[in-house]
């Protein structure tokens, strides 16, 4: 396993999509690591699936649906308790630029 | 005053509470009691919830005292830091929520609260459920009862400690790839991973939802059974939760498995594997077909990809399971100027390792270009494992096989390797991605003294057939399993 | 700049909530205006733990919408979950149809126009979505209000078959036009009920293949649509004739500058990592389902278009302006009830009415009498009891007081008299004044007449029946 299943470059990509920040060192570290994970996964090849349909869920058929009735009454207070940051019963956060 | 009534079975404290013979106040003073004493050398509990037991115990007498209380009504349980519970913070084992208090119960702890069940405290796992010993919770690790060298198994590891060192009387796991029936196993206690959608998962802390499932620990097949009744059934709030009739599980423990075809797989008794585990369940289908039930050699020819495939799709629902963790409404927030700095160093400071690199595998998984290699190739490998079950249970009732390969092993030993972590799980993780029932039953010591595990495998929502065939092994009186060294 | 030479290419996608009273996954309100924060629960807020259960009315909604715009409709789709970060997307997903949406193919057709013929503008797909909560922009900071979070959108993604701005407000109107007959969507653009995505190129006219695309992000009313659309094409053909090459990007349409400009933020640059949600069973749809959805159906516009040219006797284009809106067509047909003359209801509506309704800058239902009272007028005019001029002064008065037409007119005193030996001792009173000019009339001046009629009405107060002043003049003045 000559650690290629992966490049530094990738690593680097993935952690953006993921919003985690790693150090430089962290980086080389995970990379062996996701690299060995990737071959080691790679067995799943030897199984021929071109024929097979995905399993996505195990659970039963169907959807239950809900009426569309109100039923939850406003709570601003306890939905904001837990906000680290809040401000005349918004979440404040860092301005956003678009 | 050594009374110890947290030795008590759940079904005979229950007995003895509605007897008045003892009192709620009672059992739970001694299960804190006992708490206080073992807790600074096993670390099973997160959260102690002392004045909330105390208060639930006083209102269980009261119901106890009026009669027809339930069968749960008064027995103190230990609750894995997992499940939302109103007004007690819940960490999931992670820095990111050290802080959190949900503002709703999860369904199962609103179930067990109807019946007047009282929670002595939130209990230890690796965090985000992720890992099979409890070291990566980002509180420290549970020690094993039996050896406090050892892991406790994990990820629920505090809750079967818990149990196990006689903290509770029961207690709550979660099962995602075997994160009940292993650390079940390691600990000497019984564990039941439910048919997946026997059990809401509302207000259970996400990992990986096509595999999450809710079960307890108990000291008996019986107690379990108990435990699962209050739990299962269907739910409003969870789509994926069955509408099907739930029955009285008790009711199923007759004793009786004549004619019980139990099949045991080839491919679980394998090289490398700890010679005793293999004696102890070989020993154990001898004392079933001695009690009339018939073996036969099955196979499950995929089991050797149960694990890849389980770690494409595992992470990758965790990916997006875990994008929730960002600092804006609730939980660690680590101030940055902009939002992305915000989420990135957040979301850095507030994971630990093994989750960070469980959401990058399963990140890349789903990322553009790989969605087809990796994903959904182990999707596919997902419906070749449920069909060898299918077609293994068109021969058995049942199937049995060890828990996991060895016994608990030592704190720290795999802790820089995650693969070889991962390949602990080897026995347990077909099930979830079958959604198949399982449970992990003491069947054996080997020369430590450490527990051995029996895992009892049956078809979707063929619980009872599971329940039946444990309380018939305890039965036999084969085994009887040790006090803990703690 | 020769913009002759060139032709563009637009395809929309339009956003618009679904009229339920709940939210999409949870049982909180849809309401909007409500304080900061007061519309949420464990659910929209992504709380650990929470898991979605699905509104069935928002199917119903969608299936209708799909229905109404002739898409077939998947008996089996799934939800899938689009990955991204952004303040206000809760869970760091939002629920959506990805691979399977609910609605596939139909098309919408476009009204002829004076520039042009009928036209049809064919759909990509409709699919079912959870929308984001709202960030409010401050000096330093931004605050996040998730109200809307979780509220059922519907996302509607038009095949690239318009040409101009002008077909594209042309189909957004078509489209509001189907969605509130279906009782999809109320067409409130204010409170941000609708947004809309547009994908602009541009080519040689007569060139088959398409240019390079930009995406104009976020337009949130027709008049931006249209606005953004006419610059950005013409932004295009100017790079294009300078030698220059379109680049692919997402803009946003500055509405003060009028001008598109490139979206800074990288959220939306994203890889969105779709894959099944696994809260969520697939969403069957069986053939009964659809069934009793289509039963429940409205008339559509355009068979109601075709009711009124056939069966009512109106114009094309009287159809096609009463249609337009589904409020001013229930009430055109509100009024007809004992009317003869449905053409000049029409009309009245097309005219009267809906000037009264443009005037306000409310909602036409609340700025317009009701249309009982409307037709009870139109009654009184055919039945001859008041002229068209006393019915306009009458509805002039019941738009501003609000009273019934009865009341208007008697309290205005606008009821004609059609008393015949009143009109007849008027008459009689005019010809004794006037001797000199009978006599000429006698001798032949038929244009006196008209001299004749005028006097009596006036000497009448203006209120008598005009016919009934004709008929006893001329029998007088021949008898």
């Amino acid at each position: 396993m000559a650690g290629t299943k992966i490049t530094l470059e990738q690593v680097r990509h993935v952690a953006r999509l993921a919003r985690l920040e790693w150090s430089p060192e962290q980086e080389e570290r995970l990379r062996a690591d996701m690299d060995e994970m990737l071959a080691y996964v790679d067995k799943l090849n030897e199984l021929d699936t071109k024929e097979v349909a995905p399993t996505t869920q195990v659970g039963e058929a169907g959807m239950p649906m809900r009426d569309d009735e109100v039923t939850n009454r406003p709570a601003a207070e306890a939905m904001l308790a837990n906000a680290p940051s809040s401000e005349r019963g918004y979440f404040k956060v860092p301005k956003i630029i678009e | 005053m050594a009374s110890e009534l947290n030795k008590l079975t759940i079904a005979d404290a229950s007995s003895k509470l509605r007897g008045r013979e003892i009192t709620a106040t009672q059992l739970t003073r001694d299960c804190l009691d006992r708490i206080a004493a073992a807790e600074p050398r096993l670390h099973a509990f997160i959260t102690v919830c002392e004045r909330e037991a105390l208060e639930q115990a006083r209102a269980a007498d009261a119901r106890l005292a009026a009669g027809n209380a339930p069968a749960l009504c008064g027995i103190p349980l230990g609750i894995k830091d997992i499940y939302a519970t109103r007004g007690i913070r819940t960490t999931c084992g992670s820095r990111i929520l050290e802080t959190f208090v949900p503002p709703f119960d999860a369904t199962v702890i609103e179930r067990l609260r109807a019946d007047g069940a009282i929670f002595v405290g939130k209990t230890n796992m690796d965090e985000f459920a992720m890992g099979s010993s409890t070291e990566n919770s980002a509180f420290g690790p549970t020690m094993n009862p039996h050896d406090i060298g050892r892991v406790a198994g994990g990820s629920s590891g505090g809750s079967a400690a818990a149990v196990a060192a006689y903290e509770c009387l029961g207690a709550l796991g979660t099962d995602t790839g075997g994160s009940i029936r292993e650390p079940a196993s390691f600990c000497g206690v019984v564990g039941i991973k439910p048919t997946y959608s026997r059990v809401s998962r509302y207000g259970v802390v996400a990992y990986a939802s096509s595999l999450d499932q809710v079960g307890p620990f108990a000291r008996s097949v019986r107690d379990a059974a108990i435990i699962i009744r209050t739990l299962a059934g269907k739910d409003a709030r969870d789509s994926t939760c069955s509408a099907r009739p739930v029955p009285d599980y008790e009711r199923a423990l007759t004793g009786d498995v004549k004619g019980l075809r139990i099949g045991v797989p080839r491919e679980f008794f394998v090289e490398g594997m700890q010679p005793e585990v293999e004696k102890s369940v070989r020993s154990a289908l001898k004392n079933y077909e001695s009690l009339g039930a018939s073996t036969v050699e099955i196979s499950l020819p995929h089991t050797g990809y149960a694990i890849a495939a389980y770690y494409l799709v595992a992470t990758a629902e965790a990916s997006a399971n875990l994008a929730r963790y960002d600092g804006i409404r609730f939980g660690l927030r680590v101030n940055a100027e902009d939002n992305i700095a915000l989420y990135e160093t957040t979301r850095a400071h507030g994971f630990g390792a093994e989750v960070k690199r469980r959401i990058m595998l399963g990140t890349f998984a789903l990322s553009a270009g790989y969605y087809d290699a990796y994903y959904l190739k182990a999707q596919k490998v997902r419906t070749l494992i449920r069909n060898d079950f299918e077609r293994a249970f068109e021969k058995c009732d049942l199937i049995v096989t060890p828990v996991a390969p060895t016994t608990a092993f030592k704190i720290g030993e795999k802790m820089n390797e995650p693969l070889t972590m991962y390949l602990s799980d080897i026995f347990t993780i077909s099930l979830n991605l079958a959604g198949l029932p399982g449970m992990s039953i003491p069947c054996g010591h080997d020369s430590n003294n450490l527990p051995i595990g029996m895992q009892l495998i049956a078809p979707p929502f063929a619980e009872e057939t599971i329940l039946r065939a444990g309380d018939a092994f305890e039965r036999t009186g084969a085994f009887k399993p040790r006090t803990p060294a703690v | 700049m020769n913009r002759e030479a060139y032709e563009a290419v637009i395809g929309l996608e339009v956003h618009t909530h679904l009229l339920t009273r709940s939210k999409l996954f949870c049982g909180c309100s849809t309401t909007f205006g409500a304080g900061p924060n007061e519309n949420v629960c464990p659910v929209c807020m992504g709380m650990p733990g929470v898991l979605p259960v699905l509104n069935r009315r928002a199917v119903e909604l969608a299936i209708r919408t799909g229905l109404a715009a002739h898409c077939a409709i998947a008996p089996y789709s799934i939800f899938d979950r689009k990955s991204y970060f952004y303040p206000d997307l809760p869970k760091g997903y939002q629920i959506s149809q990805y691979e399977t949406p609910i609605c596939k193919g139909g098309y919408i057709d476009l009204p002829a126009t004076e520039n042009g013929e009928p036209r049809r503008i064919r759909l990509t797909r409709i699919h079912i979505e959870e929308d984001a909560g709202k960030n409010i922009h401050g000096e330093n900071a931004s605050l996040v209000d998730f109200n809307r979070s979780g509220v059922p959108l519907i996302e509607i993604v038009s095949e690239p078959d318009l040409r101009s701005a002008e077909d594209a407000g042309a189909y957004l109107r078509q489209l509001r036009a189907i969605l509130r007959y279906v009782d999809a969507s109320d067409g409130k653009m204010e409170e941000g009920s609708f947004r809309c995505d547009c994908n602009v190129s541009i080519r040689k006219r007569g060139a088959k293949e398409y240019g390079v695309r930009s995406e104009i992000k976020n337009l949130n009313s027709f008049r931006f649509v249209e606005d953004a659309i006419d610059y950005e094409v013409g932004r295009q053909i100017e790079i294009v004739e300078g030698g220059g090459k379109v680049a692919q990007e997402t803009l946003l349409w500055d509405p003060a500058r009028k001008e598109t400009r490139p979206m800074r933020s990288k959220e939306y640059a994203n890889d969105y990592r779709y894959f099944p949600e696994p809260d969520l069973p697939p969403l069957i749809v069986p053939a009964e389902m659809e069934e009793k959805v289509r039963a429940s159906m409205p008339e559509l516009p355009a068979d109601r278009k075709t009711r009124y040219v056939r069966e009512l006797g109106l114009t094309e284009y009287e159809a096609d302006v009463l249609i337009a809106d589904r409020d001013v067509a229930d009430y055109f047909e509100a009024t007809l009830p004992a009317l003869k003359n449905r053409k000049s209801a029409a009309n009245w509506v097309m005219t009267e009415v809906l000037r009264v309704a443009r005037d306000s800058g409310e909602s036409f239902v609340e700025a317009v009498p009701p249309a009982a009272e409307v037709g009870a007028l139109l009654r009184m005019v055919e039945g001859q009891k008041i002229s068209l001029n006393a019915a306009k002064t009458a509805f002039a008065a019941m738009v501003k007081s609000g009273k019934g037409a009865e009341a208007t007119i008697a309290a205005l005193g606008l009821a004609q008299v059609s008393d015949e030996s009143a009109i007849a001792a008027a008459c009689d009173k005019v010809l004794a004044a006037e001797p000199e000019k009978v006599a000429e009339y006698r001798a032949g001046r038929d244009k006196l007449f008209g001299f004749f009629v005028g006097a009596v009405m006036k000497a009448m107060g203006g209120k008598a029946n005009p016919k009934v002043i004709n008929d006893i003049l001329r029998a007088k003045l021949t008898g």
